[in-house]
């Protein structure tokens, strides 16, 4: 039995603000990814070949890498927190919960990273800034 | 006679109806589209390695096996994106009840099966092939 008082026991559990932090996100991350999720559908679509070509030139192309960017981006945000949520539902352990969490979240990080630098030197190798033809 | 009418706890007569089957297929097709997620930046790290590396994986992703792989993810693709919108819109206060809920789930599923159906019709018919 503990004998402290109702406020003891709350004092430095931390301020309860930021509790909806991980569910906001989720939702922000999913309403971003449905006109970025639509965009690239859609641009897969309409490529007339799937060759390297057309797909450099596709990335050097207008928004194109700034969204790709994005795209990556958001997913692995979205990604990492819906997967841990199915975690924390089907994983009981402590333990095993822990190093599965931290195991998916590197690697959500680690492609996420990939997935940007893939983009970058794509776009920057053959960047055209300003009028250069 | 009276304890029969009162309401019960979920989990003492639970049983398998259209919400958690609806559920459950959100979830799995995450999970699905998470290792998609993977496929995607093999995909665009093969783009950024040069045109050698990107044929040898372009030859990974079409191989029959792959095909199948992908034409899946686009179902998981295509459902976890209608059934995310109709969470949205619950998320923002719209369609709770039971009869709006039961709709927008058939919506959902026939919105899904038209898109996989649509997208299948392009690649398959479309004037680049298969590939």
């Amino acid at each position: 039995m503990r004998r402290s008082s109702a406020l003891g026991r709350v004092l430095g559990n931390g301020s309860a603000k930021h509790g909806v932090d991980n569910w906001w996100v989720q939702r922000v991350t999913a309403l971003a990814l449905v006109p970025l999720g639509v965009w690239f559908g859609v641009s897969l679509l309409l490529f007339p070949r799937f060759d390297y070509g057309t797909l450099t030139q596709w990335i050097n192309h207008g928004w194109n890498a700034v969204l790709l960017v994005a795209l990556v981006l958001v997913i692995a945000r979205h990604s990492y927190l819906g997967v841990r949520v199915v975690v924390e539902d089907y994983v009981h352990p402590p333990g095993a919960r822990m190093v599965t969490l931290l195991v998916l979240q590197f690697a959500h990080v680690l492609i996420a990273v990939m997935g940007v630098l893939a983009v970058l030197k794509v776009a920057l190798g053959n960047a055209t800034f300003g009028d250069s033809a | 006679m009276l304890e029969r009418s009162r309401p019960l706890s979920p989990f003492l007569h639970y049983r398998w109806q259209y919400t958690n089957t609806l559920s459950i297929l959100h979830r799995a097709s995450g999970i699905l589209l998470a290792g998609g997620f993977g496929l995607l930046v093999y995909w665009l790290t093969a783009l950024a390695n040069g045109p050698v590396a990107y044929t040898r994986a372009s030859r990974v992703l079409s191989h029959p096996s792959f095909k199948g792989l992908l034409a899946l993810g686009l179902l998981a693709f295509a459902y976890h994106l209608c059934n995310g919108i109709r969470h949205l819109l619950w998320d923002a206060g719209f369609g709770l009840e039971r009869r709006e809920a039961r709709r927008s789930g058939w919506g959902v599923v026939t919105a899904t099966v038209l898109i996989v159906v649509l997208v299948g019709c392009v690649v398959v018919f479309g004037s680049r092939g298969v590939s």
